[in-house]
């Protein structure tokens, strides 16, 4: 084999403190090695002209390069040798930046861990292949699970651009929290009326398949192919029967039943369609409350019900989508307040979640939009807002900020004062953060326009007081205590990850952080894409977001979806594993230890034996290590590989240790 | 004598490309002045790292061998990790019965952010290999049947 060396200078980052001119020459004397320079820019246009004569000159099978991390210009070299007709795998790095002239000073011992790192990288090469990436074909149908604002969003712009999308919503209804809010920051414009016809698109668009009350039960395939299956949950209704008409809940029986929509203030009939501008406009049965369901009585929607949609002896049913993309925007939950119980641990009827709060604004909400106490229904006139509630508290494992609360909590107090002109709200605060455009001009107007107090300090105890809440806590400006006597207290609760976020994740194989929220590839450059190609995120699934990101995130993960489907076949990583059928025992270790379920076991000539689907394995090389006979290699990263980088290092020493 | 000054000893790091090689970039980029005993070989994922890798390191002269990968739970092919855990865990008993001083090796999880954390990592552990010396040096019949042992064990 010949190797070429290119040692790079990179200005003086790497030649102030390594000589390279002595590392390019000592590379000559490795093994293989027949060309090694020193040059001032590798990466750069001259930088790779240089390469690729050299590579023409000499006739060079495979390069090393020995400049940056490799995470940063392994892609960029790897065309560079594309371009001279080489093999883009015939390339090693060696790190002589980050791991070498920006960690130490002194140039001697950096020059020679410099020649080590190359002569390292040299002798991986020496067993370096080519590889070749194989291209398939891939399902231009897109799936996105979660119907908030972002999901509706990824569905809508993935449709508009042709694609067949499948809409999966756990819920009866798409709108996630923004359609339970009255109206919205910074403009205080009205939720439904902005969210209302995008609901209604989904609804009509001849693109999109909506599966409501439905869950996705089960993964397979992979980038292109996927198999997804959905459980749709049993409504007791046959929604193809259904208009929406809603007589059936004029006359059902039962009236108290969960009322999720309005979160749970007040409760609902057992059948009910949860909003009135609920998509789909259907009803469901919930099954806890139904007479029919829990004591085999009544009926009377059966009788009622004009196009006969009623069927207590529905169940939940499977389906199974093919699909070649997944865009996941399964939004947050609400952090659960009784764990405070020195506010009370939701013990008193006055102290309610900001989501409640919005409910009560709401002219569909249960008090048609007149704030009214839930214990008398009395109009309150002091409001305490408590800000970060299940927020930047380390004590319920809420160490993160929520994002939003600062600013609902702003224009809950603004909407206060229209609805309640007479009214005076307090706003404890520990920290206003409200970075956004027009985010602190916001704030500011809920307090100077609207004579919000606010009050830095935290909330220490809240305790009721002939009819009224005692709300005591500590102003931190003033340094003194305060306390006010509240008819109704808002506690701004904090975002916390979705319900089964975890055990979905699991299912996509994608990753979670330490509270369930959902990881990007990478934090600054790939925000909507997870590790998992094909995966994509929209929303507050990956983090608390306001309206605004998350419907700027729907549209980028839906970017991503026509990107990836733009062309008719992907490629895929080469650098995955095989196996040596010779010497594969069939044992299925391998089998059980692949993260991907990669490996399928096969009949070859009436043995079993291992084999690698290439398009899912991820080249993690687990099996590799896994294996007893050293049968399932990861191509790039094999065992003699790698030894071959541990001979290179060790060689020397053991000749100095050896008797 | 501290491990700056001292003659530089051969230590082996197996890390990840995920987590603990970013760690290690982050580091670079922040100019964390490191000892400069450390090369690292980069792989995938710390569960493509055999822990015959570790074995054969130390076998043929490094005088210490260190494994980073991301942190458990946060693997990027999510729970690679967790078999490298178990793995190296039981490499590290495994190692007095080879005759090897199983404080020649170390396995720790560094995250791609935590650059600080890498230098702290290196810094104490090359420390530590500086004070227990160079590896022992080996005759030929203890490196025979090391080499048989470890070829069985293959
Ligand atoms: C009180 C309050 C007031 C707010 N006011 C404002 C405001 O004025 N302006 C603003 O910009 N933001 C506001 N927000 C924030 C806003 O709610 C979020 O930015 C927005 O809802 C995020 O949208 P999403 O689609 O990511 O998530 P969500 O709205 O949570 O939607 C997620 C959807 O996914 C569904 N789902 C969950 N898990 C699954 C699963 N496993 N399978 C299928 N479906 C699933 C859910 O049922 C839901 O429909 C407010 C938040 C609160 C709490
Ligand atoms: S672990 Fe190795 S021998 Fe066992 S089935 Fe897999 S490839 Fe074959
Ligand atoms: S390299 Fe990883 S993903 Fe690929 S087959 Fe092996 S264990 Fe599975």
């Amino acid at each position: 084999m010949k190797i070429g060396v290119f040692v790079c200078h990179c200005g003086s980052n790497i030649a102030g403190t390594v000589d390279v001119k002595a590392v390019a020459d000592q590379a000559r004397t490795l093994p293989e090695v027949v060309f090694a320079s020193d040059t001032m820019y590798a990466c750069s246009e001259p930088g790779q002209e240089g390469i690729i004569e050299a590579i023409k000159e000499h006739g060079l099978d495979g390069v090393v390069v020995a400049s940056c991390t490799p995470r940063m210009h392994e892609p960029t070299f790897r065309r560079t040798l594309e371009r001279a007709g080489l093999n883009r795998y015939m390339f090693e790095m060696a790190n002589i930046r980050e791991h070498v002239s920006w960690i130490g000073k002194d140039i001697e011992a950096n020059t020679r861990k410099a020649v080590d790192l190359v002569a390292m990288a040299a002798a991986k090469l020496t067993h370096d292949k080519g590889l070749t990436s194989k291209k398939f074909s891939v399902n231009k149908r897109v799936m996105v699970i979660g119907g908030g604002v972002a999901g509706i969003q990824a569905a809508l712009d993935c449709a508009d651009g042709g694609l067949e999308v499948v809409l999966v919503e756990k819920t009866p209804s798409i709108g996630g929290k923004m359609s339970k809010l009255d109206k919205t920051f910074p403009t205080i414009d009205c939720s439904s009326c902005i969210l209302g016809p995008k609901m209604v698109d989904i609804a009509q668009h001849p693109n999109i398949t909506l599966y409501a009350s439905s869950e996705v039960s089960g993964l397979k395939g992979y980038v292109g192919n996927f198999e997804v299956t959905v459980t749709n949950k049993a409504s007791y209704v046959d929604w193809d029967a259904c208009t929406g008409c809603g007589l059936c809940m004029e006359k059902c029986p039962s009236k108290k039943s969960r009322d999720v929509f309005n979160e749970e203030i007040g409760t609902t009939t057992a059948i009910n369609i949860p909003f009135p501008q609920a998509i789909p406009r259907k009803a469901s049965i919930d099954p806890e409350y139904c007479l029919k369901l829990t004591k085999g009585k009544c009926g009377v929607c059966e009788k009622l019900c004009p196009t006969k949609a009623i069927r207590f002896d529905q169940v939940d049913r499977e389906v199974v989508e093919s699909v070649g993309a997944i865009v996941v925007a399964t939004g947050y939950d609400l952090f659960d307040h009784t764990r405070y119980g020195e506010y009370g641990g939701g013990r008193y009827a006055d102290v309610i979640t900001s989501m409640q709060y919005e409910r009560l604004l709401s002219a569909s909400g249960p008090t048609g939009g007149h704030i009214k106490r839930p214990s008398d229904g009395r109009e309150p006139e002091n409001i305490v807002f408590i800000q970060c509630v299940g927020s930047r508290d380390k004590s319920v494992g809420r160490p993160y900020c929520s994002g939003f609360c600062c600013m609902y909590t702003a224009k809950q107090a603004i909407l206060t004062k229209d609805h309640l002109p007479e009214s005076q709200s307090y706003v404890f605060y520990m920290d206003i953060r409200a970075p956004g455009k027009m985010y602190d001009e916001f704030t500011r107007r809920a307090m100077e326009d609207y004579g919000a107090k606010y009050i830095r300090g935290r909330v220490s105890m809240i305790h009721p007081k002939g009819g009224r809440y005692v709300v005591r806590g500590a102003d931190t400006l003033m340094g003194t205590a305060v306390e006010i006597e509240a008819d109704l207290v808002v506690l701004a609760v904090g975002a916390e990850s979705a319900k089964g976020a975890p055990q979905l994740a699991e299912k996509l194989r994608i990753s979670y952080d330490a509270y369930g929220f959902y990881m990007e590839s990478h934090p600054k450059l790939r925000p909507v894409e997870t590790n998992t190609a094909g995966v994509y995120l929209a929303g507050a699934c990956q983090g608390p977001k306001d309206i605004p990101s998350s419907v700027g995130q729907g549209s980028a993960a839906a970017a991503k979806v026509l990107a990836l489907f733009s062309k008719d076949q992907v490629e895929s990583d080469p650098q995955i594993s095989e196996v040596d059928i010779k010497r594969c025992v069939g044992c299925g270790k391998c089998i059980e230890t692949c993260p991907y379920s990669a490996i399928e076991a096969i009949d070859f000539r009436g043995e079993p034996k291992a084999s690698v689907i290439e398009t899912i394995c991820q080249g993690c090389g687990i099996c590799t290590s896994t294996c007893p006979q050293g049968a399932i290699q990861l191509q790039h990263f094999t065992d003699n590989q790698i030894l071959a980088e541990v001979n290179v290092l060790c060689q020397q020493s053991m000749q100095q240790n050896y008797e | 004598m501290s491990a700056v000054d001292a003659t530089e000893l051969r230590i082996v790091g197996f890390l990840c490309n995920w987590c603990s090689y970013g760690g290690a970039d982050t580091a670079g980029v922040g100019r964390f002045q490191q000892p400069t005993d450390l090369r690292i070989i980069r792989v995938p994922c710390s569960g493509r790292i055999d822990p015959l890798f570790v074995v054969k390191s130390l076998i043929n002269g490094a005088d210490g061998v260190l494994v980073s990968g991301c942190h458990p739970r946060d693997c990027h092919y999510s729970e690679g990790n967790f078999y490298a855990r178990r793995r190296l865990e039981v490499l590290k008993k495994f190692l007095p019965i080879l005759g090897i001083d199983h404080r020649r090796f170390e396995y720790t999880w560094v995250s791609a952010s935590e650059g600080q954390k890498w230098k702290t990592v290196v810094s104490t552990f090359t420390e530590h290999i500086h004070q227990l010396g160079p590896a022992p040096k080996i005759n030929r019949e203890a490196l025979v049947l090391a080499r048989t042992l470890a070829a069985k064990a293959v």
